[in-house]
């Protein structure tokens, strides 16, 4: 089926490059495996560059990266060649997955080399083998685009417009299990790679970058993506369930702690994330504050600690009392500012809880006992949180599991992962039930919602405080995880996560109402800041300008909520507008 | 008749220096299909908003089943009066399915607990009020498309789900604001015979409508509203007779296939007195409810 398609699209259309469409396959084929081929060759003389890329036989870095693109784009021109099997990659034949996976390998190796020419000075630097990546990652590029057109006449807008592909019906329960076994290896496989780039290896983390978000902008052009969400979705308990499991081998694919440090890090804010989305998300309220309650429960933890410069020194709570007293204080804090502000409609509340949390650090800075009264030592904040005892476990001590030695964070990691594990339920949960459904209806219409019997203003307290105490959960592991609290990070806008900002876009970049979009873009925010540290003061400009794309390219997140896929399965019923111009449906009756 | 259902005594409603509704008196008794007919701009979406809550009337007051209402939505809705909107306002990213089942919030009682913990109870519950929507759906003729957005329906499925959604919370009394705006005469028609069938469940409908076919083929009593003023009330011949309800509707073009007795009416009445100019053009807000 797949060759006919190809054939006959061969004989009508072809792409901007002439060539004939044997010899366009077989350019591309060949590009990828010499680009492959280039990354065990020596790209460049000095190990000065990052990944040290000298080596002969020990692809490195960006090589690695070229070596993954190149494969994806073999195995993409392989589609084309009718290869057995190889269809339910590109049922359809079409020619943008090539195009995408081809440009995913050439713009790495493209990167690799201009990189190796301005970091080192000049293209001496260069070794001939970054020359045949540089020509070999080229030749499937200009193959692909002799293919046949996806949409003649549309320029190259047409391969940037995702094909029709066919959906195959299910496979087998176990087919699909495997697929998402497969699936979450693989993103395990990506995110650790991702995460163990070193900081001072910017180069590499970019071309990591170009390869993911080429990838995948080939596997959604193939189809690939929406059919996984599809099978996953289908096995809902089975991939949430690898998905905890694939975080909680993480530990043990690292050597070293400080990467299962970023990793609490990247799992705590993720899950203040999750929490936000039920307040944004879910309910439609704009909370610009909202970091604010993850420093309430960071702060009352540290308070219930047991540290010496608590206030409160001589009070050491068990864990469990301390998670309560967090959530606790956030949830009051959160029903304090909701209460009067969500009676109202419109922005009030944007405004409330933007002058929260600037009150919130002001006046946790200032609550020294020289300005005000002693509560948070001020700007120095709690030091020395002591380490978690739970079940007689010491947090702060590395132990040993069979050969593996799991440091402090990766135990912090496993009981942040836990309270993850709590948040999802939770937000699982409550989104599928009456008082989720009422918090949908609020955000998409709360005139009707109310005419529909729902108390607007219960139901929004309601998600705000639990938005705020699932944020003053994760506060209180926080405090711990750092050893210490201070008032500096809970402001609204920042370079480095967790503040509003970044939490806000988090769940908006991810894609608001899902699940795995908050987690997913806080993975990213988190990652890309941590690794891009050269862009330092240019990182909000850039965080700008990616967001700007965004919304002009996706504005319902990288995850689109499981409604916006329901409108896409829905797409061959007769449309209709929802909302026809008003004066038309008044006129039309009178 | 019996204890009425609805009882609006003198309710008038202000907005500024504009009075949209003045001292109106209506009531609707038990198992009555009353119907609310005025210009565009008399004030009868005004009305329907005085009665259910989302705007406080100036003056007067609302009963229903004796019992005097607060002026507030959801707890007009938890007293049994539901309502559809002229301009639909459905949950456009919402599937069919979970639109009713937003309707049965005040029958259910689940709160945040129950969700989580996820007892028997809450999927007793969860599936009673999933089979009752159904039913609705069912009922309406919309239960092929459970799953479908909300958005994405035809116009008149729209105005027919809104109509199941109002009716999953159990009224005694159901407010239609124009409920075949837009519609063609077969899906008229079958509006019609929805209205019908609600009534025949024991529910009492008040209706707002532009078409005087359906409004007389349908309703009991009729209200006349110009200009905020209640103008005539009474049975659907009476209302045809009078001559100032002619004199309203001057100038207002029928759409669809105006009946011959219609046509004749509205060119006798042009030839008779000079029309207003402006009530063709339609002066209902964009965003009145
Ligand atoms: N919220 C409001 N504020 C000010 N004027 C309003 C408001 N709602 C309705 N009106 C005015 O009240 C009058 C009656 O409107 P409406 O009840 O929508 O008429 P109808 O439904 O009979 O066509 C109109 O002049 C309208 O502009
Ligand atoms: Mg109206």
């Amino acid at each position: 089926m797949t060759h006919t398609t190809t054939n006959i699209a061969t004989e009508t259309q072809r792409g901007p490059v002439p060539l004939p469409a044997p010899a366009a396959r077989a350019l591309v084929s060949l590009g990828a495996t010499g680009t492959i081929a280039s990354a065990f060759l020596s790209w460049t003389y000095s190990s000065n560059f990052p990944g040290d890329l000298t080596i002969y036989g020990y692809p490195a870095g960006l090589q690695i990266l070229a070596i993954v693109a190149g494969a994806l784009t073999l195995l993409y021109s392989l589609t084309l060649w009718n290869v057995r099997g190889l269809h339910r990659l590109n049922p359809a034949g079409a020619t943008s997955p090539v195009l995408m996976t081809a440009l995913s390998a050439f713009t790495v190796c493209w990167f690799a080399a201009i990189a190796i020419a301005v970091d080192l000075g000049g293209l001496v630097n260069l070794a001939p083998g970054a020359y045949v990546a540089v020509a070999a990652s080229a030749l499937p590029v200009i193959g692909a685009l002799a293919l046949p057109h996806p949409a003649p006449g549309t320029g190259l807008r047409g391969y940037l417009t995702k094909p029709d592909q066919p959906r195959p019906g299910p496979l087998p329960a176990l087919a699909e299990r495997a697929v998402i076994t497969l699936g979450t290896a693989v993103a395990l496989i990506v995110f650790t790679y991702g995460i163990g780039i070193n900081d001072d290896e910017s180069e590499t983390f970019i071309g990591y970058l170009l390869a993911i978000v080429f990838a995948t902008w080939a596997l959604v052009h193939a189809g690939l993506l929406d059919r996984y969400a599809g099978i996953s979705a289908r096995h809902k308990g089975f991939s949430a369930t690898l998905a905890f499991v694939a975080v909680a081998v993480f530990p043990f694919t690292q050597d070293n702690d400080h990467n299962a440090n970023l990793g609490v890090s990247i799992l705590v804010f993720a899950t203040v994330a999750l929490g936000l989305n039920i307040v944004v998300g879910l309910t439609g309220l704009l909370d610009l504050g909202y970091v604010a309650f993850l420093g309430v429960g960071a702060y009352a933890a540290a308070l219930v600690s047991g540290s010496e410069f608590s206030r409160f020194s001589g009070v050491q709570f068990p864990f469990w009392a301390a998670a309560l007293t967090g959530m606790a204080a956030s949830l009051v804090f959160g029903v304090l500012i909701g209460a009067p502000t969500l009676r109202l409609r419109g922005d009030y509340l944007a405004i409330v809880t933007l002058g929260f949390g600037e009150i919130f650090r002001i006046a946790v800075n200032n609550l020294d006992g020289v300005s005000g009264p002693n509560l948070t030592n001020g700007p120095n904040g709690i030091s020395r949180i002591p380490d978690l005892e739970i079940f007689g476990f010491n947090l702060g001590d590395a132990h040993d599991v069979g050969s593996f030695t799991l440091g402090r964070f990766a135990n912090y990691l496993f009981l942040m992962l836990f309270f993850t594990a709590i948040v999802v339920l939770v937000f699982t949960r409550a989104a599928d039930s009456r008082i989720g459904r009422s918090w949908i209806a609020i955000r998409e219409d709360e005139t009707a919602a109310t005419a529909m019997g729902i108390n607007g203003f219960r139901v929004k307290l309601i998600a705000f405080a639990l938005g705020a105490a699932l944020a003053g959960l994760a506060g209180t592991v926080m405090a711990h995880v750092n050893y210490s609290v201070n008032p500096q990070p809970y402001q609204f806008a920042g370079a480095a996560p967790p503040n509003s900002a970044f939490l806000l876009a988090a769940v908006v970049l991810g894609g608001m109402g899902t699940v795995s979009g908050p987690l997913l873009g806080a993975s990213l925010l988190y990652l890309i800041p941590e690794k891009l540290q050269f862009l330092k003061n240019y990182e909000l400009f850039a965080f700008g300008i990616a967001l700007v794309l965004l919304m002009r390219f996706r504005p319902e997140g990288i995850i689109a909520n499981r409604r916006r896929q329901l409108e896409f399965h829905d797409s061959n019923t007769p449309d209709t507008p929802a909302q026809p111009d008003e004066p038309a449906v008044t006129k039309a009756g009178a | 008749m019996t204890t009425p259902v609805l009882e609006a005594r003198a309710v008038t409603m202000r907005f500024g220096g504009l009075t949209a509704v003045h001292s109106v008196d209506l009531t609707v008794g038990s198992g009555e299909i009353v119907g609310l007919i005025g210009p565009n701009g008399a004030g009868k979406t005004t009305f329907f908003n005085c009665l259910t809550g989302l705007y406080i009337p100036t003056e007067g007051t609302v009963t229903y089943q004796g019992t005097v209402l607060p002026p507030k939505p959801h707890l007009v809705t938890q007293a049994g009066i539901a309502r559809t909107f002229q301009n639909i306002r459905l949950f456009a990213n919402m599937t069919v399915l979970e639109n009713v089942l937003v309707g049965r919030h005040t029958r259910t009682k689940e709160g945040l607990w129950s969700a989580l913990l996820r007892g028997p109870g809450f999927k007793k519950a969860e599936k009673e009020s999933e089979a009752r929507a159904m039913d609705l759906l069912a009922f309406v003729g919309l239960d092929h498309k459970r799953d479908h957005l909300a958005r994405n329906l035809p116009y008149g499925e729209q105005r027919k789900l809104e109509i199941a959604r109002a009716l999953a919370s159990e009224p005694g009394l159901l407010l239609l604001d124009e409920p075949t705006a837009g519609m063609n005469p077969q899906e008229t028609r079958a509006t019609e015979e929805l209205v019908f069938a609600i009534r025949d469940k024991g529910i009492a409908v008040l209706v707002i409508e532009h078409d005087m076919r359906f409004i007389f083929n349908l309703c009991d009593r009729v209200a006349v509203l110009v200009q905020g003023e209640k103008l005539v009330e009474g049975t659907s011949d009476v209302v045809q007779a009078d001559e100032r309800v002619i004199a309203a509707y001057l100038g207002t073009p029928f759409e669809g296939e105006p009946g011959e007795e219609e046509a004749a009416e509205v060119a006798a009445a042009e030839a008779a007195a000079d029309a207003p100019a402006d009530s063709t053009t339609g002066s209902t807000e964009g965003d009145s409810q």
